[in-house]
């Protein structure tokens, strides 16, 4: 009989239990992870990590239709789908191998099967309807995290209604296809088949399409898609999905009374997520979910003493390294160890990996102002970007937002070449509270899409060099 | 075994400087009296000497080098016969060899040198208080600055007790910083009888800054009040002359008694010190904190080296700092410190007063308006403009004889300010 008794057991091996069991162990609890499906979780195995295996061929295909631009040429090009998605199964699969590495060599017991609690400081595992075991734990985590959120007559059905999960591994690349929701899943997905040759159409009910980024950011989003063919129905809900026998006929409100339908190969619902609370026990424990998700103050505390909850089954934003910050900071302060300031989420970046990029951190220029502070606004066109004329890539936009009476970096805002991969610059800098002249003191590299960063702080105070 | 240069003291409140520049490089041959380097301090720039002759063997601290604390080991003079390699395991952290100044007869090496200042001489003071350098964000810094809140009276709460933007704005609400000295003495609060309801205003931080104060200090203090009067014609005479002179100054009478009090406090330097348990504290510099009533309460700006400084140049300073004062604009630096204060509420037609002293200081001097009075002058009755200034001192500091010994030489000032001019 394995051990039952633990200090720590964290119920869902996505990053955020994976990570929070990882450091529970590091900092000497007996730890227990159960996993019912995939170490990894969504992130690793659905989410972030597959599609931007799956987005580096699209932008490589992207690369290969504009060869003669940069002086090449090659004949006969073609893509392999199946192979686009071998390859991205196949880096979800090494992921994964990664994470069982990890917990193995930080001593976490990771049990296999369906974890339900049964009242506070028990769970039940069961495994194919057999049950695996009975655990006792001082703490319990839930990071069982969500699944795609559905709408009641839009459901999906897999076969020609997707949701990330048949997108990730289509069976056939649609000619045409709607995408129904333009957050960042969308929007990454309609990027990629737009790229393979797909003619898509994304329909947003907001106003723009990446509706929490900045205003500016989702316009100039906007025309970049449709200039790559993309079609885009802002302010639109789809009413009604007709499934034909291999098509799918939609019925798009776009308000004031107009209606249109559109028929195309594959629809993809992207309309949110919803937490996976369900099935886990938690009504032994008191506890309710709130519009599917589990609520938490600062440390990830339920209300119930040692139960736990983190990432995307405790709401918004649903990130992946969200929830795993979130976890450590959850079990650090269970660890008792000092210092541990409650978590805030004020200071997490947001990338989606369409093309061109999109990454942001803090406020935008709307909320900054709602929120009733004076803004100084600082951008830079990259169009004015030495390196990204060279990479060829010249659309894009560094926007930073400043509080002019304090000089705090109250967000940034970035569409464009390897932006993705700089916001984190922006992000240290208000993790350490930095002001605009501390910035400006930086020296950026050149010749690098970052200094870019530097000029967008710059033009906020009317310096700006190469503008 | 090399020696251990040190950040010198420079002055008792002295706790931590800059280093600004080194005038010799590692390897180049000292000779004693060599300037080392130059040290800046919140009040002066002076320059540390080589006592010894010898080799700069190596700079710990580069130059450039803001808030190194009194007593961190800066460089390494190696002694005749010495080679590098004695120097093997000393970093900026190596055991304390020589204190600066101070410690060297004490010190274990038997050719210890210390570098010394050159003005003035170091002292073998205590420093008062152990003023770490304070780690804020530079956000915490640039919001606490622009409200003038002392980063010294906040707790930390970020990784090592780095002060951040949240622990400012928390500090916003319990003790802003506005070291304060009375203007008159408070007055009990009488509700008058009515039946209308009396109004309640709440308490700003300064008031209530400077309300914890006020009450340390006539509590703890035991205060002694001196009296002098000053005649005023020869000093209203001569600032005349000056203003017509340089019409652009505009000379108060202010500033000559600024001027005055620095040069007294020269010259009974007893006077500018400050009582702790364990030593009196005497200043070697001469800074003079000055009463601006503001929006809300009063705030102390200080003219550095008041002794050093020209009128004119007293008397820009003087506006310059009451003018930010007035927009809370003043840095901590600018108001906190200082060895003795000024009150001046002559303007306002009051006679004379007595001050509250502004701890950790020992005198505070009260100025009344200069009014036309009568006079005895070998036996006959005159006018002539009198002014009455009342000394308010620390009697664990300055006795009765030591302040009017101090008021004299004001009064001698005043009286014959051309004095103040040579």
């Amino acid at each position: 009989m394995a051990d039952t008794a633990y200090d720590l057991i964290v119920v869902g091996g996505g990053p955020g239990g994976y990570v929070s069991a990882i450091r529970a162990s590091q900092l000497g609890l007996k730890t227990a992870l159960v996993e019912a499906q995939h170490l990894g979780g969504i992130c690793l195995n659905w989410g972030c990590i597959p599609t931007k295996a799956l987005l580096k061929s699209a932008e490589m295909w992207h690369s290969l239709q504009r060869l003669d631009e940069f002086g090449l040429a090659a004949d006969n090009i073609r893509f392999d789908l199946d192979k686009i998605v071998k390859r991205s199964r196949g880096v979800s699969a090494q992921m994964m191998g990664g994470v069982k590495h990890l917990l193995k060599k930080n001593k976490v017991t990771v049990i296999d099967g369906w974890a339900k609690l049964n009242g506070p400081g028990k769970l039940n595992v069961e495994k194919d309807g057999k049950a695996v075991g009975s655990f006792t734990a001082k703490h319990i985590i839930l990071a069982t995290g969500a699944r795609a959120r559905e709408l009641p007559g839009l459901e999906a059905d897999g076969k020609l209604i997707w949701t990330y999960r048949e997108a990730l591994v289509p069976d056939v690349m649609p000619k045409s296809l709607l995408v129904v929701g333009s957050g960042a899943i969308g929007i990454e997905f309609a990027s990629f088949f737009n790229t393979l040759g797909a003619d898509v159409t994304v329909v947003e009910v907001m106003d723009r399409v990446l509706p929490v980024e900045d205003a500016e950011i989702s316009a100039l989003a906007h025309k970049s898609f449709t200039k790559h063919g993309m079609k885009i129905h802002v302010k639109t809900t789809v009413t009604k999905l007709e499934r034909g026998k291999d098509s799918v006929t939609a019925t798009l409100d776009h308000g004031d009374g107009k209606t249109s339908q559109i028929t195309t190969d594959r629809v993809i619902m992207a309309v949110g997520i919803t937490g996976n609370v369900e099935d886990i026990g938690l009504e032994t424990t008191g506890i309710k979910a709130d519009r599917g998700h589990i609520a938490v103050d600062g440390y990830a505390q339920t209300g119930v003493p040692g139960l736990y909850a983190i990432g995307d089954v405790a709401g918004p934003p649903w990130l992946a390294h969200k929830a795993s910050h979130e976890g450590i900071v959850c079990v650090e302060k269970i660890a008792g160890v000092k210092d541990v300031h409650p978590f805030a989420t004020t200071n997490i970046p947001g990338c989606t990996y369409c093309s061109p990029q999109v990454a942001s951190v803090g406020m935008t220029e709307a909320v900054a102002v709602d929120k009733g502070y004076k803004v100084r606004v600082g951008r830079f066109p990259l169009l004015a970007n030495g390196k990204a004329i060279a990479l060829g890539e010249p659309d894009g936009l560094i926007k930073t937002v400043f509080d002019d009476k304090t000089g705090e970096l109250l967000g940034a805002h970035m569409i464009g070449a390897e932006v993705t991969e700089m916001i984190q610059g922006y992000t240290i800098a208000r993790s350490l509270e930095t002001t605009e002249a501390e910035l400006i003191h930086t020296v950026f590299p050149h010749p690098t899409v970052s200094e870019s960063m530097h000029e967008s702080v710059l033009d906020s105070l009317n310096r700006a060099i190469h503008f | 075994m090399p020696i251990t240069i040190t950040m010198p003291a420079l002055s008792p409140t002295m706790t931590e400087g800059r280093i600004a520049r080194w005038f010799k490089a590692e390897g180049e041959e000292v000779i004693a009296g060599d300037v080392l380097a130059e040290i800046e301090t919140d009040k002066a720039t002076m320059e540390i000497e080589a006592i010894d002759d010898g080799i700069l063997g190596k700079i710990l601290i580069p130059g450039e080098t803001d808030g190194v604390a009194v007593n961190t080991p800066i460089a390494l003079i190696l002694e005749e016969g010495e080679d590098v390699s004695s120097m093997d395991g000393f970093t900026a952290n190596a055991p304390v060899v020589a204190v600066a100044g101070t410690a060297a007869e004490s010190s274990p090496a038997p050719t210890a040198s210390a570098p010394v200042a050159a003005d003035p001489a170091p002292v073998a003071t205590p420093v008062p208080t152990s003023g770490q350098r304070i780690i804020a964000s530079p956000l915490a810094r640039r919001i606490a600055a622009d409200s003038g809140l002392d980063l010294a009276l906040v707790k930390g709460s970020g990784p090592r007790g780095r002060i951040v933007k949240a622990d400012v704005l928390g500090a916003q609400g319990t003790a802003k910083s506005a070291p304060a000295i009375p203007a008159a003495p408070a007055t009990p609060v009488v509700i008058p009888p009515t039946s209308v309801e009396p109004t309640e205003i709440p308490l700003t931080n300064m008031r209530k800054t400077i309300a914890k104060r006020l009450v340390a200090a006539k509590q703890d203090i035991p205060h002694i009040y001196l009296t002098i009067e000053c005649e005023l014609d020869a000093l209203l005479a001569l600032r005349k002359q000056v203003n017509e002179r340089r019409p652009d100054t505009k000379v108060s009478v202010n500033d000559f008694i600024v001027k005055a009090s620095a040069l007294a406090l020269k010259q009974v330097p007893a006077v500018n010190a400050s009582w702790t348990d364990t030593a009196v504290i005497q200043y070697n510099t001469v800074d003079i904190s000055i009463a601006v009533a503001i929006e809300g309460g009063l705030i102390t700006p200080i003219v550095r080296n008041a002794d050093l400084k020209g009128l004119a140049a007293i008397s820009a300073e003087v506006k310059e700092l009451a003018g930010r004062a007035k927009e809370s604009k003043l840095m901590p630096e600018e108001y906190q410190g200082g060895g003795f204060s000024i009150s001046n509420l002559g303007m306002f037609g009051i006679k004379e007063f007595s001050a509250i002293i502004n701890p950790p200081q020992s005198a505070i001097l009260a100025v009344g308006a200069g009014e036309q009075r009568p006079v005895v002058k070998n036996g006959a009755l005159s006018i002539a403009t009198v002014m009455s200034c009342t000394m308010s001192c620390d009697h664990r500091v300055v006795d009765g004889a030591l302040g009017a010994q101090w008021l004299a030489a004001f009064k001698g000032y005043i009286e014959d300010p051309l004095g103040m001019l040579l």
